[in-house]
């Protein structure tokens, strides 16, 4: 498999952080070929050729999306790049916005070009404020090079860009929160439909992507969508960052070709480099907190013993009975000394701390389920409480105006499904699960 | 802690606040409450009613806006803090390598618990749910760095160099 690397090829180059390196390594010239040669509907015809899917998670198709952008009122358009990243386990799109924050600018210029759109924000965690005065830095530098402002490169076209902070609230990475943040209040989530495309920001027609999503644009429009789509396997297209992290000896970002097998991606030493300490692999979250867990058998084969892939199909074989999702490539590796019931309980207290509490079977249910797994780590379950566990996530989902609901059941129900014994053991040794 | 008698930008601040406001369209200038917050966060410790009265203010908008605004995000503080918070990432991947006792050693070495201030007004512990560095765990932000990679000496390290800061005009 060919190590092809789209988006981390210049990362360790300390130079690339600033526009004079960024230019220097081909900078730009995604800007230069869309604004001067191509028209905004060329763009976005390259990118549906790309085949790219949302790296937030959802791997909607961002060429499909884009096409849906309403354009029959005369209101402005908003492209919004949703850099909450919050997820447990996801931390890439940070490692791009810190190390080449110019490619995130590049792309956010191409891209809105496509859509059409004068001002574009990026919606950045607030604990991320460093990360947020180097996004400052290079847009002013952007600015000042003349690629953002009035007449990009001597042409017509003319973009505003700025950067937001959020204020600490997992559910702001959900896009019509993060809009609702935006707005100045507070991150209830939106009924959808009508979908941002149609009715975003300030009720206006609005685009929300992944950081990681908007820096794949530039090699898009640089080397055509075709080339792109013929990297990856199957409608996995591409490369994909994942975070990888937990008990393994090298944590970190990885920038994989879609395909490359969970195996190597866990053992070989230029990915993860196995286990560590040598211990045994026990469980896997392939995509971020809110993606069913998988046991050891179900990692590196499917149930049917196919090897299992690195790809949106691979990952989710078997749907949720035997299988688990890419979501945002958040890659949480738990050894043999790890207690399932405990990081459940932790998760569940997690998402119940993060309900924005519109709904009362995610604000209701999210208590619920912390304090039953409370109780059964801390040595008082009763064997009622494992149906009740699964009872209680059952009622949230799909009962919730947005998919965080979803999110803090599918962890508890695979847990359940995969690990009942552990749930069983704790119940029958309170004095030992309480150690 | 840093008392919250007088509640007044800068007027290096208030221009700062100008340039904020000028990026969202025209009567959208409620969208500022965040970075203002921040910056009120930053300048006076923490977020009192006064502040939120004044941040209402600044924006022409309800104060019940700025309340309701305040209350939802976590990273405002409410009451007042010491001079260092240590938050200190308690989340799945951050526990799986370590972040129940890193949280347990800061107790002990500093005589509180998780949500208190020493006495000293230098400190506050507390636990907060991840912050992006999961690769890198256990993990601490102060202030906007992060502490990555802890241990035991190194906190001790980190303890030292804060209370150094501290006795520095
Ligand atoms: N990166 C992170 O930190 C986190 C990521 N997630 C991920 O988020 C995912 C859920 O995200 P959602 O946005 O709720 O998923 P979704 O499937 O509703 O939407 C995905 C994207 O496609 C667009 N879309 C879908 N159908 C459309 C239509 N008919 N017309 C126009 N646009 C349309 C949506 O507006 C959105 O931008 C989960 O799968 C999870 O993996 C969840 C938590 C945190
Ligand atoms: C609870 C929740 C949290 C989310 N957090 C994020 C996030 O932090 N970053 C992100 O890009 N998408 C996040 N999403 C997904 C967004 O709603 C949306 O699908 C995404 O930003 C679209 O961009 P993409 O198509 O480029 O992936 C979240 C979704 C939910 C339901
Ligand atoms: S599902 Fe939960 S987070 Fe989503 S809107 Fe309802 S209460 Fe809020
Ligand atoms: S779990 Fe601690 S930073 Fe993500």
């Amino acid at each position: 498999m060919s190590r092809l690397k789209i988006l981390t090829e210049h990362i360790d180059k300390p130079e690339i952080t600033g526009i004079e390196g960024y230019i220097k390594h081909g900078g730009y010239r995604a800007v230069e070929k869309a604004l001067k040669k191509m028209q905004p509907d060329e763009v976005t015809e390259e990118v549906k050729k790309s085949g790219l899917r949302g790296r937030g998670g959802a791997g909607f198709p961002t060429g499909m999306k884009w096409s849906f952008i309403f354009k029959g009122n005369d209101k402005p358009r908003y492209l919004l790049c949703n850099a909450d990243e919050s997820e447990p386990g996801t931390f890439k799109d940070r490692l791009l916005m810190e190390k080449i924050p110019h490619l995130l600018i590049e792309g956010m210029i191409a891209s809105s070009f496509a859509l059409g759109v004068k001002t574009a924000y990026i919606y950045i965690r607030g604990e991320y404020m460093y990360i947020l005065h180097i996004l400052q830095k290079a847009i002013d530098e952007a600015y000042a090079k003349g690629y953002l402002g009035e007449n990009i490169l001597g042409t017509t076209y003319s973009l505003d860009l700025h950067v937001h902070p959020g204020g600490g609230a997992y559910i702001c990475g959900e896009e019509t929160a993060l809009i609702e943040s935006l707005e100045g209040k507070r991150g209830n989530p939106r009924i959808k439909p009508p979908f941002p495309a149609v009715e975003g920001l300030w009720g206006c027609p609005t685009i929300v992507n992944n950081v990681e999503t908007i820096c794949k644009v530039p090699f898009i429009i640089n080397e055509g969508g075709e080339t792109y789509a013929n990297i990856g396997i199957g409608a996995s297209t591409g490369t994909k960052l994942i975070s990888a992290c937990g008990n393994i000896n090298k944590p970190g970002v990885y920038e994989i070709e879609l395909g490359v097998p969970v195996e190597e991606f866990i053992y070989s030493d230029e990915y993860c480099g196995g286990i560590k300490g040598g211990k045994q692999l026990k469980a896997l979250v392939p995509g971020g907190s809110s993606v069913p867990i998988l046991p050891n058998r179900l990692i590196t084969k499917t149930a049917k013993g196919e090897p299992r892939l690195m790809s949106y199909e691979s990952l989710s074989d078997g749907g949720f009975p035997t299988g688990s999702m890419l979501g945002s490539g958040g890659f949480i590796v738990f050894d043999e000394d790890q207690c399932i019931v405990r990081n459940t309980w932790n998760f569940s207290r997690f998402y119940h701390h993060e309900s924005c509490g519109q709904c009362s079977p995610c604000r209701e249910g999210t208590g619920w389920m912390e304090k039953i797994l409370h109780r059964m780590e801390y040595g008082h379950g009763r064997m009622e409480d494992i149906d009740l566990l699964w009872d209680v996530q059952r009622k949230i989902e799909g009962n919730t105006i947005c998919p965080f609901g979803d999110a803090s059941a599918w962890p508890v129900a695979a847990a359940i499904r995969h690990f009942r014994d552990e749930f069983e053991w704790h119940v029958l040794h309170p004095a030992e699960a309480t150690r | 802690m840093i008392e919250t008698t007088n509640i007044t930008f800068s007027p290096e601040r208030l221009a700062e606040v100008q340039t904020l406001l000028k990026r969202y369209p025209e009567g959208k200038q409620k969208s500022a409450i965040l970075p203002i917050l921040h910056l009120a966060q930053k300048d006076f410790g923490w977020i009192s009613v006064e502040v939120m009265d004044y941040v209402a203010e600044l924006l022409d908008i309800q104060h019940i806006e700025v309340y309701e605004v305040a209350t939802f995000y976590t990273m405002f503080h409410l009451k007042p803090v010491g001079k260092n918070v240590l938050e200190v990432c308690r989340t799945g991947p951050c526990m799986l390598v370590g972040s129940d006792n890193i949280v347990k050693y800061l107790e002990q070495k500093l005589s509180i618990q998780d949500g208190e201030t020493t006495p000293d007004g230098l400190f506050t512990i507390k636990t907060v749910e991840c912050l992006g560095a999961c690769g890198y765990g256990p993990m601490m932000q102060v202030g906007e760095k992060y502490h990555e990679f802890l241990s035991e000496e190194r906190i001790d390290q980190l303890l030292e160099g804060f209370r150094q800061n501290a006795t520095q005009p």
